[in-house]
């Protein structure tokens, strides 16, 4: 079972020389660590900045300077400021190439629910509705499973949806797996030391398991 | 130039009456009108309506109006870290519209342009998109969303000048000049205000046209909700 950090680690693989990039709170926040030292990627923050720098030594704290999930942050060389609309007109308008979000339950046709849970939660949608109605590519970083054990790749969504039919990957802490066009979820890689099986017996929606499952790599 | 200054934020908020519709700027505590909403609270009104991307904390910003039973509903995106706002929401104290935040600044930016309504991808299929005109354009569904105007509308900037041009500072600008410009009446208040002629023209991120009080704020405490630090 991978870590937190190796979820991250293993979706900074998915990232292109080149790309624009929103990375959201938890798990995909992570990601940014593990991005390779070559690939020149611009990461965009919702809130209206693209060019996210690292977090700031205590000296150069700024308040006026924060990410979508409201921590302090730095910009880099090339940096740009613009106001909340332009921000989205830029998610809307296909201009951010790779969205990697958080999920409490996934689809076995794209599905993603990550915002509402009826009775216990009720934080709100922040940008999520119109990143994954926008963005091309959406990548899923998540447990497999829910603390109380229940598998969260499922037929379908039980909880309010996010948006439909849009992402393409999950990285879960057993495994990497695509989904479908026709639906059901790809079983790409699996997590060093897990097995095939018990990923299938941890995913309640259709898995599809075609030829050797490699193991990941690091 | 058409001098828009005033003296202070009571002298901004005095004749905002109850059940008035109003925006904030900010995201988090971020660019938030800090004098404005201190002198809200100095005034007897309730059953605000307020449009503003997050509902403060409970003991800064928004969440001091809150815990004064002085507003009716929310309109945000995301109303996390404010347990006064989910007590008051559970209890049904307080009406709250939650909408995907690309849409909410649509919306505002939409009020400012004058374009009533138009068609987003933002909550398709989901409970967002309940009671609203779905069509296909290109082969994909949009949904269709109003615009969004305000009685006041109260904004922070970081310099400003005495015909009402703003500037703003970092990601404190956000909803700010979008804001300011669907207000039937703008509030800004700056941290420094400067005579007219000395803000470069090229910088100047919201014109003046938008804006009809402007006051310089005092006091500013700019809490930071997740300080976060690199050891390196």
């Amino acid at each position: 079972m991978l870590t937190k950090e190796q979820i991250a680690q293993r979706i900074a693989q998915e990232v292109r020389n080149g790309q624009y990039i929103n990375l959201g709170i938890g798990i995909p926040t992570l990601v940014a660590n593990y991005i390779p030292e070559d690939l020149e990627v611009v990461l965009q923050s919702e809130n209206g900045l693209l060019g996210i720098g690292p977090f700031p030594t205590e000296d150069k704290i700024d308040p006026d300077l924060i990410n979508a999930g409201k921590q302090t942050i730095t910009m880099v060389k090339g940096s740009v400021l613009f106001n909340s609309a332009e921000s989205f007109a830029m998610i809307r308008g296909g201009h951010v190439h790779l969205t990697i979000l958080g999920a409490m339950e996934v689809s076995e046709n794209g599905d993603i629910a990550n915002w509402k849970i009826p009775g216990k939660m009720v934080k709100g949608m922040g940008g999520a509705m119109d990143l994954v109605a926008s963005a091309e590519n959406i990548i899923v970083a998540m447990q497999h499973c829910s603390r109380s054990g229940d598998s969260k790749l499922l037929k379908e969504c039980s909880l309010p949806i996010t948006g439909i039919r849009c992402v393409k990957k999950i990285v879960t802490d057993l495994a990497v797996l695509e989904v479908a066009a026709e639906g059901g979820f790809i079983l790409k890689e699996r997590a060093p030391g897990v097995s095939v099986e018990e990923i299938q017996s941890k995913t309640e929606g259709k898995l599809i398991i075609e030829g050797e499952i490699p193991e990941m790599k690091f | 130039m058409i001098n828009k200054v005033i003296k202070d934020a009571q002298e901004a908020v005095k004749d905002i009456p109850s059940g008035s519709f109003l925006m904030m700027g900010g995201f988090g505590l971020s660019g938030i009108p800090e004098n404005c909403i201190s002198a809200l609270l100095k005034r007897e009104i309730n059953g605000l309506t307020i449009v503003s991307n997050n509902a403060g904390v409970d003991d800064f910003g928004i969440g001091l109006l809150l815990k004064k039973k002085m507003v009716k509903k929310m309109i945000s995106s995301y109303v996390g870290e404010n347990a006064e706002f989910e007590r008051q929401l559970l209890s049904g104290e307080l009406e709250v519209d939650l909408i995907p935040q690309g849409t909410l600044a649509e919306r505002v930016r939409a009020g400012g342009a004058g374009i009533p309504a138009f068609f987003t991808p933002a909550g398709v299929g989901t409970e967002v998109a309940e009671g609203k005109e779905i069509r296909e354009f290109d082969g994909k569904l949009y949904l269709m969303e109003r615009w969004l105007r305000a009685d006041f509308s109260l904004v922070k900037a970081w310099k400003g000048d005495t015909a009402g041009n703003l500037i703003f500072k970092g990601t404190a600008r956000n909803f700010n000049p979008i804001m300011a410009a669907a207000g039937k009446i703008c509030i800004a208040e700056v941290e420094e205000l400067v005579p007219a002629g000395e803000l470069d023209p090229n910088q100047i991120h919201t014109p003046g046209i938008y804006v009809q009080r402007i006051f310089e704020g005092k006091d500013y405490e700019k809490r930071i909700e997740q300080r976060t630090v690199s050891h390196s």
